[in-house]
């Protein structure tokens, strides 16, 4: 099921290239260019999830993180005039949501939708009440000219001139993927995502480890919304997030759980929507854009309907751990 | 031989209930001590301290000398504890090798060697003859071959001392008669083995020593030369116990539960029922004997409207039951007391008494109309819990509070209080304690002797031939035999549920 969902993916997006491709290399390099900014933070967000779903915390307030931190790196980043710090503030911002993420639900035990709710109303709450107009960071993080590759037929125009936060996010995803299937790190989260008691009683400390992906996990949702606010638009505006932490949510379930799967879904999501922009700029179809603005949501409802029964999320998902249950 | 073990006065209160009162125990090299008790007697709980996984709140531990930190897993696994957990403590979805490295990974760089692992596992599997397929998924794996995994998990950190959780609960009898093996032989290459069981036979067969819980207290100490089975079994209970069940001859009447051909699917949707058809009588038991998944559980359920018949027919006094309808079962006067009683038999977050009236809170006089009346469901449950003897201190307490052997009595108390026509018990002693035991089996007599027909399904092959006056044997999906109990051979019948011919 999986394979044959993937490959019709994959055929897709070629015949799509191949489509701009044929009418215009440069329009078609642009597209997967474009597919690439409009995934890396539902990429990104996709991997919050799926660190802490794998180690059976649910969070849907991927959503408020990102909103939070996209706010406090903005007019951090704004106040002091340099990007660099209102960055370092944006993954911070998303530690300390990972942080409050983790007492609420690791160690209070709390039903956890509601602890992630909490954060959510906590992010859309402060965002705009503090939020104040004519507000600028001096410049958005600036793109990078990748040696050698940047001049390639193809893939440079594709792969080179990005900003940090896109380069440090794929670097992330990968290294994720081996570790969660290759280090001993992983080998525990798994465990202890689907069968927590197993890792105890081999002496993995189960409350330790939800703390540490959790956390983690936050920080790289801060990263998430720093990216929207000072990679790819340089702005900040209320509800500037416009539900892409929930959308991330989708793109996890459908990539099972798996980082590189939710990268591959999430490429999809950008292809989608970057295809549908050049399509409207080529006026070759007349949509209103309304409609255009509806493509992520649809898209996540299709996605929703078709993994529905088909994917097996972790089994301790969302059940906080009690040692001395007898 | 040295000390290996030593527990001195451990005392661990959960709330009111004292679940260790001040316990002293020792275990010493290349020793078996079989620790005895009732379910509730507190034996999960010492050997959880012992293992780290219960802090005591007063009381030391000592490992070869050395105290352990209470509370602290890793300390312990350190130091040569190993532990088989009652409920196998193995990811479903992962695979042997995954499971056996988990807390302890062999790594170079900070990457997982699997194929290193995997050629561990098959070295250690080798070493204490344990055979078992490295990649297997654990979720793909019978009982018998997880519980291995779960014994060479713990064979893998060098362990010194082996505790085992009643390990034969879940075991089929072959199974169970390995694992003694395996255990007599691990005791002989030096390792110290601390077993939880309350089947006595079991405890007669391979103890070197004996030490038995009740209420939480230590009970006593002794050795399987000094003792006999109803010795034990007194000590555990702290009355005197009747292992054999005293019955009358049947008075066998008309025919109430009649099953012609029928033929059930698993859940795999295998025919696991091929062709099955027999009689109960009024006043007697019927006895179905067999090794676990033979077709018992769907022949079970298909009768109490549980699981779809795909052909073949159900009838009580007569009338045809309708598939797939337990309720309309259930009014036609048939009781089941169900296999997995966690699963299908209790609600464990209601009260007793609500679970005493799970099947009928809708008729006269538990209802009216809409109307439930409490008062009612409150003195029916005050009732059954004195006349069925479950020890709680309230039937308003949730059943889930209640341990395994007393959750079973108000099983069985619901069912069998009703006085229906049929009685369906599956496996009605499983994992419960002889107490509970006897006092089942005396249940199910007695409603016989007020004229019910009781169709017995269990694996243990004791319990049918003590109870049933006539006993069938399945084998795939088939009855093979069917004999009088009182011509019954055990060795015969054995024979036949491992599929020989007689």
């Amino acid at each position: 099921m999986k394979i044959r969902i993937s490959y019709i993916i994959t055929l897709l997006s070629l015949l799509v290239f191949t489509y701009f491709y044929r009418k215009d290399g440069t329009v078609a390099t642009s597209v997967v260019y474009t597919a690439i900014q409009f995934a890396l933070p539902l990429a990104l967000a996709a991997m919050v999830g799926v660190m802490c779903e794998r180690t059976g915390v649910v969070n849907i307030g991927i959503e408020g993180t990102m909103l939070l931190s996209a706010f406090t790196s903005f007019f951090i980043g704004a106040i002091v005039k340099n990007t660099y710090v209102g960055l370092i503030v944006g993954v911070l911002t998303g530690l300390i949501m990972g942080l409050l993420l983790a007492v609420m639900a690791v160690s209070w035990k709390m039903d956890q939708i509601i602890a992630g709710v909490i954060i959510n109303i906590l992010a859309a709450g402060l965002t705009s009440f503090l939020y104040r107009q004519n507000y600028s960071i001096p410049s958005t993080l600036s793109p990078i000219d990748l040696p050698i590759i940047a001049s390639w037929p193809i893939i440079g125009p594709i792969l080179s001139f990005h900003g940090p936060i896109t380069y440090f996010g794929i670097i992330f995803i990968i290294g994720l993927w081996i570790a969660l299937y290759r280090t001993p790190w992983g080998l525990r989260s798994r465990a202890v995502g689907e069968y927590p008691s197993s890792a105890d009683t081999a002496g993995v400390s189960v409350i330790k480890l939800r703390y540490i992906n959790v956390a983690i996990a936050g920080a790289i949702g801060g990263l998430a919304g720093t990216y929207l606010a000072l990679e790819a638009v340089g702005i900040f505006e209320r509800g500037f997030t416009a539900g892409k932490g929930f959308t991330a949510l989708a793109i996890m379930i459908f990539g099972r759980w798996n980082p590189m799967g939710a990268f591959g879904a999430a490429l999809f999501f950008g292809l989608a929507q970057a295809t549908t922009n050049q399509l409207m700029i080529d006026e070759v179809v007349h949509i209103p854009q309304q409609f255009i603005n509806m493509l992520p949501y649809v898209l996540t409802i299709l996605i929703l309907a078709i993994s529905a029964g088909k994917v097996r999320p972790p089994a301790a998902e969302g059940i906080p751990y009690e040692k001395e249950k007898t | 031989m040295s000390s290996l073990l030593s527990v001195e006065n451990i005392t661990k209160r959960f709330g009111s209930v004292t679940a260790n009162d001040n316990i002293s125990l020792e275990v010493k090299a290349g020793e078996i001590v079989a620790l005895l008790g009732e379910n509730g007697a507190g034996k999960s709980t010492l050997v959880k301290a012992i293992f780290g996984l219960v802090k005591p709140d007063s009381g030391t531990i000592k490992i070869k000398g050395g105290v352990l930190a209470p509370g602290d897993t890793a300390r312990a696994i350190a130091s040569g504890v190993g532990m088989v957990h009652q409920h196998f403590q193995l990811v479903p979805v992962m695979t042997v090798t995954e499971n056996l490295i988990l807390g302890d990974e062999p790594t170079r760089g900070g990457f997982v060697q699997l194929k290193r692992a995997r050629e561990e596992v098959a070295r250690i599997s080798e070493k204490y003859g344990l055979a078992i397929d490295p990649d297997a998924t654990i979720e793909d794996l019978p009982v018998g071959m997880a519980q291995r995994v779960e014994i060479l998990k713990a064979l893998r950190r060098d362990v010194s001392l082996l505790i085992l959780d009643e390990p034969t609960a879940v075991l089929t009898p072959q199974e169970t008669d390995e694992l003694l093996e395996v255990l007599k032989n691990l005791a002989k290459s030096g390792v110290g083995i601390l077993f939880i069981t309350h089947k006595l036979r079991e405890v007669m067969a391979v103890a070197d020593r004996i030490v038995v819980l009740r209420n939480g207290k230590m009970a006593g100490s002794t050795t399987p030369h000094e003792s006999s089975e109803s010795g034990l079994a007194q000590m555990m209970v702290g009355r005197e116990v009747v292992l054999q069940v005293d019955k009358s001859e049947a008075k066998a009447g008309s025919v109430a539960l009649e099953v012609n051909e029928m033929h059930v699917r698993d859940d795999r949707k295998l025919e696991s029922v091929k062709g099955i058809s027999f009689q109960v009588r009024a006043g007697e038991i019927l006895g179905i004997a067999g090794v676990e998944g033979n077709g018992q559980r769907e022949l079970v359920e298909a009768i109490c409207g549980m699981r779809n018949r795909e052909s073949g027919t159900v009838s009580v006094k007569g009338r045809e039951l309708p598939n797939l309808n337990p309720k309309s079962a259930h009014e036609s006067g048939v009781s089941h007391i169900p296999e997995d009683r966690e699963k299908h038999g209790l609600v464990s977050t209601y009260s007793i008494s609500d679970n005493l009236v799970l099947n009928r809170f809708d008729h006269v006089p538990f209802a009216r109309g809409w109307i439930r009346n409490h008062n009612e469901v409150d003195s029916n449950g005050t009732k059954l819990v004195d006349e069925f003897d479950i020890r709680t201190p309230s039937p308003n307490l949730p059943a889930g509070s209640l341990s395994g052997g007393n959750k079973q009595k108000v099983v069985v108390a619901r069912e069998l209080s009703q006085n229906l026509d049929v009685v369906v018990a599956a496996q009605p002693t499983r994992g419960v304690d002889v107490g509970s035991i006897e006092f089942i089996h005396n249940q199910l007599i007695a409603a016989r002797d007020r004229g019910t027909a009781v169709l017995l399904v269990s694996a243990e092959l004791d319990e049918i031939l003590s109870l049933s006056d006539r006993i069938a044997v399945i084998y795939g999906g088939k009855i093979v035999a069917t004999v009088d109990a009182k011509n019954a051979d055990r060795n015969q019948i054995g024979r036949m549920m491992a599929g020989l011919s007689a």
